[in-house]
């Protein structure tokens, strides 16, 4: 076993570093206090190719793997929680289940712009009455001549309104079982912006990652094509499920580069901050939680970098990635509360960007599967 | 076309300075970045294979490890790398070192030849035109702008007050400054293709037409006579404000620094 890194993953993560400290650092704290999208951001990151890592070059991908990309969100993410989840939703959410269920024409037509970054991706999964219970959905596609028609309304999508292309799950039937039970089929459709009858809702206000323009799409009578239905109807639920175990990995990197974030800006903040004549660093109480922070961040690294590097090579990877999220997600909150208590009142004003990571990184603990979530796919597949 | 820019791996100022006994740079034990010159003189040459189609060579001399800065420029677009290394090339002062680089130029076919206007490690501006003249081609240095026409480059020559056009046939050398603009970041694919690319590696006895008494610190005219990694006081910030802009100045610097 062997735990360094690779030239090119150590040269790839020169080049986020970089592009994070130079391009999304200095935006960071206003993105967070106006709530706008990073629209200048994410043109940049298009054109060195970060919303296309993981996507092969032949559809306009960078041909790299998970863990590369897991990288790039994990650097982003130590200093903008917001852009670190902007590139995680399109490339995990989007790209990534047309790249693996769409034909060559919806991939030539779709994953070609999205990989390139000439446009942007979505997920439209939850509903009001459908969180966790992904099963709950009321969305409902109806196939009517050479289209579907969509009904129904999505809420809390990242990239809402800032989307060119979304994938969208609805409900095309039900069937009975020979017991009389009944099931929802879940079939998923790319829907691209500006379909009539495609609508957004309310901006949602949030506590973090707060310039990720998460919003509410509304389905009135909306007229899919045909040919714009992925994979192969009633088989969404899979999609979804499956997509969602790669999204869990961008959110683990996005977790983990919170944290690592939060340690880095406490580790310099201590050896500079001075009470009763000395550096808070030279307090044993100061130095047994910066070991105990950077032990659990190193921890939760190793499990996203395993789980990105699981999608790699194995045909399933639920159980490493639900582990990964978990762990980081809750790695990621914890530390970034400590970060807070270390810099003091100055930790607690806007001032610093503690504050803000600490409000980013509770997000991580609920969306694309609560922590409660995780604990069951992990433990479905122990206890069997 | 055929443009060939000359790249150094130079130490990381953020990385701190080490020294060989010899009062030369002990290069193997520092943090190393592209020097920001050649940098804007890569990105240049990109710049002009973007617009008219070019291939675009980047060549270094120095220890084995230069070679990932030739890594770094095929991952910013650059088709080849060339590592010119070899201990009897070490200690070169500019002299010796314009001589291993002619060498290795004259085995090269060429229209253009691009090198950053001086490296932040010895700030010397002398490498690129010594190239110029051992290959005996015209050399405009300090290029604030670069553009092509027909068989010539256009360039803008910066000065304190002014700038000059100039224009030179190619084959020719053109020195670049920082300022001539902003070099692209790597792309993530173009790493993992760099990284895969092989590199050609020159040593002693590909330069062509060079005599061993121009090469390495034999061969260096210069000689350091003492150097030291002592770091000068700065004379601090000066600012001219009025009484009551001042003080406002003073106590916010003093928050910033948790002493107020």
């Amino acid at each position: 076993m062997d735990f360094t890194l690779s030239k090119a993953h150590e040269m790839a993560r020169s080049l986020f570093k970089e592009f994070a400290e130079k391009e999304v650092k200095p935006l960071a704290q206003e993105v967070d206090e106006t709530e706008e999208f990073p629209r200048v951001t994410v043109e940049k990151m298009a054109k060195v190719g970060f919303l296309g890592i993981p996507v092969p070059k032949e559809y306009g991908g960078q041909g790299c793997d998970p863990l590369t990309y897991a990288m790039c969100v994990e650097e982003l993410s130590k200093v903008c929680g917001t852009t670190g989840v902007i590139v995680s939703a399109h490339t995990s959410l989007c790209c990534d289940p047309i790249m693996t269920y769409g034909t060559e024409e919806q991939k030539q037509k779709y994953l070609v712009p999205l990989a390139k970054g000439e446009k942007l991706g979505a997920f439209g999964l939850t509903e009001p009455g459908a969180g966790t219970d992904a099963q709950g959905q009321q969305t409902k596609a109806v196939l009517d001549g050479d289209e579907y028609v969509l009904n129904g309304s999505k809420i809390f999508i990242t990239n809402g309104k800032e989307a060119d292309i979304y994938v969208i799950f609805a409900i095309t039937g039900v069937t009975v079982d020979a017991k009389g039970r009944s099931k929802k089929n879940i079939s998923a459709f790319i829907v691209e912006k500006g379909t009539p009858g495609f609508s957004f809702g309310t901006k949602e206000k949030k506590m973090g990652i707060r310039g990720s323009s998460t919003y509410e799409l509304i389905f009135t009578d909306c007229r899919v094509p045909k040919e714009n239905l992925l994979g192969k109807e009633g088989k969404g639920f899979g999609i979804a499920m499956h997509t969602l175990d790669g999204g869990r990995i961008g959110i683990a990197a996005q977790a983990l580069g919170l944290a690592e974030g939060a340690l880095e800006s406490t580790i310099a903040y201590v050896q500079e901050r001075k009470q009763f004549g000395r550096a808070l660093s030279a307090f044993q109480n100061t130095q047994f939680q910066i070991a105990d922070m950077a032990t659990k961040v190193e921890a939760a690294k190793m499990l996203v970098y395993k789980a990105a590097m699981a999608k790699a090579t194995q045909k399933t990877y639920s159980v490493e990635a639900a582990m990964a999220k978990l762990y980081a997600a809750e790695v990621a909150m914890e530390v970034t509360t400590k970060a807070v208590q270390l810099h003091g009142g100055y930790g607690y004003t806007r001032e610093y960007d503690v504050e803000r990571m600490m409000r980013d990184a509770k997000i991580t603990e609920i969306y694309e599967g609560t922590s409660e979530v995780q604990r069951m796919v992990i433990s479905a597949n122990i206890i069997k | 076309m055929k443009i060939v820019v000359c790249i150094k791996q130079v130490p990381d100022t953020k990385g701190g300075v080490k020294f060989n006994p010899d009062g030369t740079l002990d290069r193997a034990a520092m943090m190393t970045i592209m020097n920001p010159d050649d940098k804007a003189g890569l990105e240049a040459a990109l710049r002009l294979k973007d617009q008219y189609g070019a291939e675009v060579t980047a060549i270094t001399m120095g220890l084995p490890k230069a070679e990932d800065v030739l890594r770094e420029a095929i991952a910013m677009g650059a088709d080849k790398g060339i590592l010119v290394t070899d201990r009897v090339l070490g200690g070169a002062d500019t002299w010796a070192t314009s001589q291993t680089l002619a060498g290795a130029l004259r085995n090269i076919e060429y229209d253009l030849i691009i090198t950053g206007r001086q490296a932040i490690d010895g700030d010397t501006a002398q490498v690129g035109p010594q190239i110029s003249e051992h290959l005996d081609i015209p050399v405009i240095s300090y290029a604030q702008d670069l553009k092509i026409e027909g068989d010539s480059v256009i360039v803008e020559r910066q000065y304190d007050d002014r700038y000059h056009v100039l224009k030179a046939k190619m084959p020719c050398l053109v020195t670049a400054l920082a300022e001539l603009n902003e070099p692209r970041y790597m792309t993530p694919g173009g790493i993992f293709d760099a990284c895969a690319a092989e590199i050609t590696v020159w040593g002693r006895n590909d330069l062509k037409d060079v005599e061993d008494s121009n090469l390495g610190l034999k061969g260096s005219p210069t000689q350091i006579a003492k150097a030291s990694d002592k770091v000068r006081k700065g004379a601090g910030e000066k600012v001219a404000l009025d009484p009551a802009e001042a003080v406002d100045y003073i106590v916010g610097k003093l928050k910033e620094k948790h002493i107020v």
